[in-house]
């Protein structure tokens, strides 16, 4: 969890990203991290000797390669540099990104490149995540990432008509601001004349949670370069202010699974944006933050967490996303990159979210470039048994220490 | 902002051939009682624990992110937690970094492996090779290894029987270790004469498959006063990575050991390590890699490190003490078992295998095979 750095300016210099898609049979894992590493280079406008330091991460089981950072070599530059593997599950983007700044912020390093990939294809993803699971106790209860418990509440709280239709437009939105952005995995064209037909006849997948509400399993990388801030100034492109980050997990057992409100505990993104936004002095996040790049596994629990991470209250979620406001145009544009239901690499998923928010600060992120100034970003990392990371960016070095 | 970190305390249980009943739950609660005993440290989220890193390998655990399951035992709970995927020592690195970017006060590092579970530990390494090229070929740690012992043989004249002599010693040192796996004395005859598991390494040439857990407690210099009256300093870090094919790699060379020595050493300011290391803890997986790793410190001069052995050039230099990884410790966690054992020796609690006055200690780790990546840390009293 941690307390606010302190130590030295710590900027996103580069970022690169492969296009997201379903099967990358033309390339083998290092060729695929390498075109991330390459874009991410050319985009700061340095090369490998300029880098310090390589952190990599990803999940072994996914495609069965044990420490594949070693392999991975080939592609990501680390021969005679400094190198760390982190894995944290979904989360694992998000704390390379988390650890890159640590690293740079604490003088050791001046460049840090965040390497995160994954090639789903190559593996069995829904397997792989029920592998989690403890083989005593859970294993044959998990169903993957699968879980229609999100969609069970919200239409227990809402009402069935109203929590299938935000559900509905907000899957529609991601879907219109997936097909912007050419990196993006799948982009169907959605309309919102589909709506009820979407909600009518999409597959179930547990309970609920229909196969269009779920995200995607890609085959993908995604590379963000660091520096301190001497050095972030010297950088081909405008730096992109890392201000502060923080990791909230929670413990193995699955009582988020139980209906026990006795027993009801705080959720981690909630806990997560309270103490993040009460350590940098932010009473309204939804005024303060131009876009957030949300680790969003379905349309249920994107609508859901919005409440969580904007501290909001009763149904001010829903509304915001009834009233379109979370497009690209709206007043808190959500995942102008289509987020994780479009596109998933998991290791590297957390770790495209910083790096399109980065790219929507600098104002330069393509197509999907959000049409008004972005000065202040949120991004966010989920994995484990519902663990949060969440970072802010800022385009300048101007804030008041809280 | 802290200037130096601490390492204010340390907890492991005795390395076992087989903790068949114990979770390894079980073996990190083990652990994590004495820090929080010794230490008085709390996980209040104001002025304790906030931030938890662990080590462990999908593949050994056969879960996917091995670290969920941990966090329960690890006191994770609403805070934060990350884990170090690759050779445990490189936890103290990243550790640094969280507590010298000023982000956290104090770590909980914690790690566990139970190398008994799988099959074969060569199975499991036989997938860290690409699924194309090497992995067909029956590449594993333990022949890639070989590949590198037969090498350095050849390069620098350490023989076969040097290599007995290595382990032998090896086997004696661990005797006065009350952690160390029990393993039965050898003579050099026995180990010259052990089963050859792929040439020339032989059974007794290569450590035992060990179950082991340990835990640490980190903390920035401004507060380690709080928790130790004895600490000891990280004071120098550096890793590397080597190439990747076998057939690109000098396997004799020590490239990213040499990297990965040069940062630590001109971190911690030393310039003639052989006279200013008091303690040295090297990962020796396989024999070769005791003399070979001591030559890339520059703790030998190359070539000469037959004749060093022979001389107990080992003893004279307090190298692995402990009976080093040889004796017995898991994948991943051999590195941070020469952590373990340095500030025992720095704290002046390395009972028998005590060296008088200790100061300065090297603590070394390697991920993979033939050492492709290598960490080296420096701890000072």
């Amino acid at each position: 969890m941690g307390t606010r750095k302190k130590h030295r300016n710590v900027g996103v210099i580069g970022v690169g990203q492969t296009k997201h898609s379903s099967h990358r049979e033309d390339v083998n894992q290092p060729e695929m991290v390498h075109e991330a590493v390459r874009e991410a280079l050319d985009d700061a406008g340095i090369t490998l000797n300029d880098v310090d330091c390589i952190v990599h991460g990803n999940m072994e089981l996914f495609e069965m390669i044990h420490q594949p950072d070693l392999w991975h070599a080939l592609g990501t530059g680390a021969p005679g540099k400094s190198a760390f593997r982190l894995t944290t599950g979904g989360t694992t983007g998000a704390t390379l990104f988390c650890a890159a700044d640590n690293l740079v912020a604490s003088g050791m390093y001046d460049v840090v490149m965040a390497i995160g990939f994954e090639k789903l294809q190559e593996g069995h993803t829904t397997g792989g995540i029920t592998n989690m699971a403890d083989p005593l106790w859970f294993r044959s209860l998990q169903t993957g990432a699968l879980t229609g418990t999100c969609a069970y509440d919200v239409i227990q709280e809402f009402g069935e008509e109203r929590a299938k239709k935000a559900a509905m437009i907000y899957r529609i939105i991601m879907d219109q601001h997936a097909c912007l952005n050419p990196k993006a995995h799948r982009a169907f064209g959605l309309e919102f004349d589909q709506m009820d037909h979407l909600i009518r006849s999409s597959a179930r997948l547990i309970g609920e949670l229909k196969i269009i509400d779920m995200c995607s399993q890609s085959d993908g990388a995604c590379a963000v370069i660091l520096a301190c801030e001497e050095k972030a100034k010297r950088a081909a492109q405008k730096p992109v202010w890392v201000r502060d980050h923080i990791t909230v997990h929670r413990e193995e057992t699955f009582n988020i699974l139980g209906y026990d409100q006795a027993t009801e505990e705080e959720k981690t993104h909630k806990v997560a944006a309270r103490e993040l936004f009460k350590r940098n002095g932010i009473t309204n996040p939804l005024e303060y933050f131009d876009v957030f790049e949300m680790y969003d596994p379905s349309s249920w629990w994107g609508l859901d967490w919005l409440r969580d991470f904007f501290q909001l209250e009763g149904d001010e979620h829903l509304r915001l996303v009834e009233d379109r406001e979370i497009s690209r145009t709206g007043k808190m544009p959500i995942n102008p990159s289509g987020g994780v239901i479009a596109s998933n690499p998991i290791g590297a998923t957390a770790l495209v979210r910083p790096a399109e928010a980065a790219l929507q600060v600098r104002g330069n992120a393509g197509p999907h470039q959000i049409p008004r100034p972005v000065n202040h970003a949120l991004a966010s990392g989920f994995g484990g048994t519902m663990w949060t990371v969440l970072m802010m960016l800022e385009k300048e070095l101007d804030w008041q220490e809280a | 902002m802290s200037r130096r970190v601490a390492i204010c305390a340390v907890a492991q249980i005795r390395n076992e051939p087989d903790i068949w009943e114990r979770r390894f739950q079980g073996m990190l609660l083990d652990c994590l009682e004495p820090i929080l005993e010794g230490t008085g440290v709390t996980f209040d989220m104001d002025k304790g624990i906030r931030n938890v890193l662990t080590c462990s390998d999908d593949v050994f655990d056969a879960r996917t992110i091995s670290d969920n399951g941990m966090t329960d035992v690890v006191g994770a709970h609403y805070r934060g937690e990350e884990k170090i995927a690759q050779d445990a020592l490189n936890g103290l690195g990243y550790a640094m970094a969280c507590i010298l970017s000023g982000h956290d006060d104090l770590i909980l590092y914690m790690g566990h492996c139970k190398e008994s579970q799988p099959e074969s530990r060569n199975m499991c390494t036989n997938l860290a090779y690409d699924p194309f090229f090497c992995r067909p070929l029956g590449l594993d740690f333990l022949n890639v290894n070989a590949l590198q012992a037969r090498a350095y043989m050849a390069a620098s004249g350490v023989t076969e029987a040097h290599l007995a002599r290595v382990v032998a010693r090896a086997r004696a040192h661990a005797a006065r270790n009350p952690f160390a796996r029990e393993n039965p004395r050898v003579t050099e005859e026995e180990v010259a004469a052990s089963p050859l598991l792929a040439d020339p390494l032989r059974e007794l040439h290569v450590y035992p498959v060990t179950d082991w857990a340990f835990g640490m407690l980190l903390c920035c210099q401004e507060r380690a006063h709080e928790f130790t009256d004895n600490p000891v300093w990280i004071t120098g870090f550096g890793n590397s990575m080597d190439r990747y094919f076998v057939g690109d790699l000098d396997l004799t060379a020590n490239l990213a050991l040499k990297k990965a020595a040069e940062r630590a050493y001109r971190m911690a300011g030393i310039r003639d390590p052989r006279a200013e290391l008091d303690v040295v803890e090297i990962n020796d997986a396989c024999a070769h890699q005791l003399p070979m790793t001591a030559e890339g410190l520059g703790l030998v001069e190359a070539g000469r490190a037959g004749a060093w052995i022979q001389e107990g050039g080992p003893d004279r230099q307090h190298v692995n003490l402990s009976g080093g990884m040889l004796n017995g410790n898991p994948i991943m966690l051999g590195g941070a078992a020469r952590a373990v054992e340095a500030v025992l020796q720095l704290r002046g609690e390395a009972g028998e295998r005590q060296v008088p006055g200790a100061r300065k200690a090297l603590a070394h780790g390697s991920t993979g095979g033939a050492g492709q990546h290598q960490t080296v840390v420096i701890l000072e009293k």
